[in-house]
Formats: C-alpha cells, structure tokens, sequence
C-alpha cells in the first residue's frame, strides 16, 4: 500500500508535483497515468526516497520507505532511467543488491530464471539490449520478494512478446495481493492491465478511479437509437439514471444510462421497430485525451502547421 | 516467483509468517560494496597499476642509483642523497594518483552510471553506503600499499646493500616509514571515495584530486615567503609526505603531526560528501 498525502516538489521555480493525494491498494493493478512531464517518475522517485519531498509526506505501508529496515522487501522498483553500471554482470548486480539484505543467492537464480536472464547472466549489463536491460531492471524489482511492485514505463522499448510478458507478470503479481503501480503515457497499454487508475497532468491528479468509471465519465456508454417514433420511444425509456437527447424532427436519439441490450428488449415489448440501435463507446484513448488537454506541457503544432500553408 | 504463497487469487497481502526476513545491516552493506568493487573490470586493472607504479617505479629508482653509484657518474643533490626508503618509495606519485582515481570512481561512477539509483534503494538511509565504500576502499587500498611498499624496499634494500643508501627494516625510522607511506595511500584513496560523493562528477573528482595533491603545492611558492612557511606544511600533499618521509626539518611536520593533519583534510572531504549524499536529491 503507498499513500501519498499532499505530495509537492518544486525544483526552483517549477512545481512537478502538486499537492498529489492518492492510495494504491494492493491487490489490484494501479495505473499512472500521465502524458510526459506530468510528475510520475518524480512522484515514484519521492516513494523511494530518492528525491525529497518539498512538501507533504509519502508512505510505504505505513512508513517512510527508509525507515523499513528492509526497503527491498517492501517496495521493488523499476525506474525508468537505467540504474546499473554497465561493467558489472546481471549476476554481480543482483548479488550486490543482495548482500545488503542478505537475500540468499537462490533467491538471486530464482529472479534471473524468472525473467529469463539465465543465458545471459554472467555477462556484462552495458551489452545488454534494451530489453534484457528492462528484465534485469524488472528481477531487480522482484529481489526481495517486495509487498510493493513499482514499475515506470515498463514497456517501454520492449518487443510485442516482451510486453505480453510484462502484463502477465503485472497480473499474477497482483493476484498474488501485491500493491502493483505501474505508469505508463500510454492509455492503450493500462486500459490492457490496470482496473486502478491514477491521472495526473502537470503534476495534479486528475482522476483517481477505475477504468470502467473513467469512461463513463468521459461521455461513454451513449446509445444511439433511430426509431420512427421517437417520442413514443422516449416515454417507454424514461426512468431514473436515464438521459435521452434528440433534435426534434430527427429520428435520432441519443440515451444514456441503458444498454443497447435494454433497450432493444424494452422497444420489442411495446412494439416499436428500431432502425439503429449502436453502443457508442468513448475509448479510452479518448477519454484519457480528454482530461489531461488542458495539462499536456508539449502541445503538438500540427495545426498551426496546417494553417500557415 | 514466490513458491511460498498458495492462497488463490484475492488474497490481501502476501502473508507476513511465510515471507522471509531481510534486514539491512552495516556489515551486510560493507559486503555489498565489497561485492560491487570486486565486480568491475576497472578495479583489477587499477589496482594492479598501483601496484606496477610503487613495486616498478621503486625497483628502478633503486636500480638506476646503484649503476650511477658504480659507474661514478655525477648525481643531482636530490639524488645523491637517497635512501633505500626514498628510493622504494619513488612510485608514490604516480601510485596517488592511481588510487585516488580508483577512489573517485567508486562513489563518482555510480552517479554517472546511474547505478546509485539502484544502491540508494537499497540502502535509503544513504550514510551507511558512503562508510562502507570508504572502510572498503581505504583497507583495499591501504592493504595494497604497504604490502607494495613493503616488497619494494625488500628489492630496493638488496639491490643497494653495501652502498651509503643501503638500509635494513631494522633501521630506525624505517618500518615506520614505510607504514606511514602505506597509510598515506590508503587515506588518499578514502579522500578520493570522499570527493567522487561529494562532487558527483568523475572528471571533477578526478581534477580536484589531482589539483589538491599536484598543483596547489606549486601554486603555493607564488606567494610571500613567511605565507608560504606557515602555509605549506599544512596542504594536504606536504602533511601527507611527512608521514613517510625519514627525516623532517624546520619546514615540515613530524610524521605524527602530518598525520593527523592528512587525516583532518580526510575527515574534511568525507564530512563533505555526507552532507552532500544525506541532504541533496540522488
């Protein structure tokens, strides 16, 4: 469990992270999302200890992170810049890592078998591919069996089956009732894994829900139903939670708060023939787009472009 | 993967009795770091330098001293009045500056590796990591040393024997030398560990090494005479030779006396680089 309360850090003048208040429970995938420069990897680095809070506090399962007298054990870390030193093996970093806890070498073959370093073990890190760099950042992680699993931008540079790997692994780790956060600026990827979500933009939160509520939010699960009789049709679906939009003169409605399903069953009982019936999902892309407009720090210039020629 | 937890699914955390228990010790970190040095190429290959500057340089020196001795060729004053111990100890120069490096990189390669992100998390309460790579190298390089200088003056003293600069370890002052050499050695390495965490940059720790024991000695004569007796003793370079030199005069420090001043600038450089590692972001 991480709680983070009131978190701020101001490098100088530029705030990163702005009064962010969020728990990740365990148990479940936590998202972080955010487009670039929104403060997650300095968010994640104040959970570690790395960077020190301007102001307000963050805890790992109920403490400062260094005041656990075995951090490893509490949280496992993915840091999205490289944290190894390029000469020195996979096997003598995980050793290194090890001894300060003394976490057994079998523990050090189990996580190296688990993300299939096995092969390339003993060979130096700064040889490794961007994906074997990412496993060995991963098992890492997963050294001291941690409570807390934390990953930045995990896929990054990872090749499609390496990216299956990951989600599995995220999953299982979850289902073994782990505290699993995760960030990504990449909706798709966490709409795949995550039931948490945590949104910032320029260093505030955004929405902290779950995937389903953030669609429905966002204007999702819209209905679109083409009927001849469009009045009839609306007093039939009228209930409460129900909203129903239409232009007058159009055959058009727009219902929100019923399935497709329902009302395609309520239309059959009273004998009105529908034309259309379309379930209009806001994907999450979209939705995710939508909240953080506002906060994007490099807005993309396209359309200047398309106007000045 | 965990073997030990066999609830399914919605379990509400990993259990606390079937976890193992870890914990960070002191001793656990100094074998960490113990570990990491151990680990890199750049260990072995400067630490053998080192050992190649004070056995090769010292065996020369001595070589070169007895062939002019015999050959009666006219020698500098310097030279003419060598010793055995100044003659072994004739690779201490270019030895410093290998070990100091050697120092810089341990502390000052993590940050530009980004391996300190790693060691941090480890070890979040940050101090423990800079005294273990301090007490790690300090020994290494200390154990290195005077073993080094130990089998020059073994050399050394055999080549000479017979000659004025002919000693044995039995000579007053000379085991004490030698020790004194070793230990300076060993100190500089531990300063160098001092100034890669407290500048965070190996060029800089690198250039500021080599400033402090090099340049600033000879920067130094550039300034009023009564300055520079008052002065110069006490930079580090001079303290540091006064540890091992034989003989000392008026315008040097006793051997205990330099000792203690090189180990103030050590503790000065270390007090440094732990404020620096506790109280900045990594």
């Amino acid at each position: 469990m991480i709680e983070v309360r009131q978190l701020t850090k101001r490098y100088g003048e530029k705030t990163a992270v702005d009064g962010l208040d969020f728990t990740v429970e365990p148990g479940t995938v936590t998202g972080f999302l955010g487009p670039n420069g929104a403060g997650k990897s300095t968010t994640m680095r104040m959970i570690i200890g790395l960077d020190a809070p301007t102001s307000g506090t963050v805890t790992v399962n109920g403490r400062r992170y260094a005041q656990h007298s075995a951090p490893l054990q509490e949280v496992g870390a993915l840091l999205e810049a490289k944290s190894i030193h390029p000469g020195r093996s996979a096997y003598d970093h995980l050793r290194a890592q090890a001894y300060t806890h003394g976490i057994p070498r079998r523990r050090v073959d189990e996580v190296i078998e688990l993300t299939g370093l096995t092969s390339v073990a003993k060979k130096r890190a700064g040889k490794f591919s961007l994906g074997m760099g990412q496993r060995l950042g991963i098992a890492a992680a997963l050294l001291g069996d941690p409570a807390t699993v934390m990953l930045d931008e995990p896929v990054n540079g990872l090749d499609p089956e390496g990216v299956l790997w990951i989600r599995n692994l995220l999953t299982s780790l979850a289902a073994d009732g782990r505290t699993v956060f995760v960030s990504s600026h990449l909706m798709s990827e966490m709409a795949l894994v995550a039931e948490h979500l945590i949104v910032v933009g320029r260093g505030r939160l955004l929405a902290d829900t779950t995937v389903q509520n953030l669609v429905r939010e966002a204007g999702g699960d819209l209905v679109k139903v083409a009927t001849a009789d469009p009045g009839r049709l609306r007093d039939v679906l009228a209930g409460p939670g129900v909203e129903i939009t239409g232009h007058p003169g159009s055959e058009q409605l727009q219902v929100a708060g019923l399935s497709a399903r329902a009302i395609g069953i309520k239309a059959a009982e009273h004998g009105i023939a529908l034309f259309e019936l379309t379930e209009k999902t806001v994907s999450l892309e979209e939705a995710f787009m939508d909240l953080t407009r506002d906060a994007v720090e490099y807005h993309g210039t396209t359309e200047a472009l398309g106007r000045a020629a | 993967m965990t073997t030990t937890i066999s609830t399914p699914a919605p379990a509400p955390a990993p259990a606390q009795g079937t976890r193992p228990v870890y914990k960070v010790t002191a001793l656990r970190v100094l074998r960490s770091e113990w570990a990491k040095l151990w680990s890199l190429r750049s260990t072995w290959i400067t630490l053998g330098l080192s050992v190649l500057f004070l056995v090769g340089f010292g065996v020369i020196a001595a070589v070169q001293f007895k062939s002019r001795l015999d050959s009666g060729e006219r020698m500098g004053g310097d030279f003419a009045q060598s010793t055995a111990v100044s003659l072994s100890l004739f690779g201490t120069m270019a030895a410093q500056l290998a070990l100091g490096v050697l120092g810089v990189l341990v502390t000052a390669g993590e940050y530009s590796t980004g391996m300190i992100r790693s060691t941090l998390a480890a070890v979040p309460r940050r101090l423990p990591v800079l005294w273990a790579k301090a007490v790690v190298f300090g020994v290494i390089a200390l154990v290195v040393a005077t073993a080094s200088v130990f089998v020059t003056f073994l050399i050394a003293s055999g080549i000479l024997s017979g000659t004025h600069a002919g000693m044995t370890l039995s000579d007053p002052g000379v085991v004490r030398s030698l020790f004194g050499a070793g230990l300076y050695l060993g100190l500089v390495g531990v300063i160098g560990v001092a100034l890669g965490a407290l500048l965070r940059s190996v060029a800089g720790g690198i250039a500021t090494l080599v400033g402090a024991l090099m340049l600033v000695p000879g920067l130094i004569s550039l300034l009023p005479t009564s300055w520079q007796d008052n002065i110069s003793p006490y930079l580090p370079s001079n303290a540091g030779q006064s540890m091992y030199a034989l003989t000392h005069d008026a315008t040097s420090l006793s051997p205990t006396a330099g000792l203690f001043v090189f180990l103030g600038w050590t503790v000065l450089v270390l007090a440094g680089a732990a404020y620096r590692l506790a109280r900045t972001d990594a």
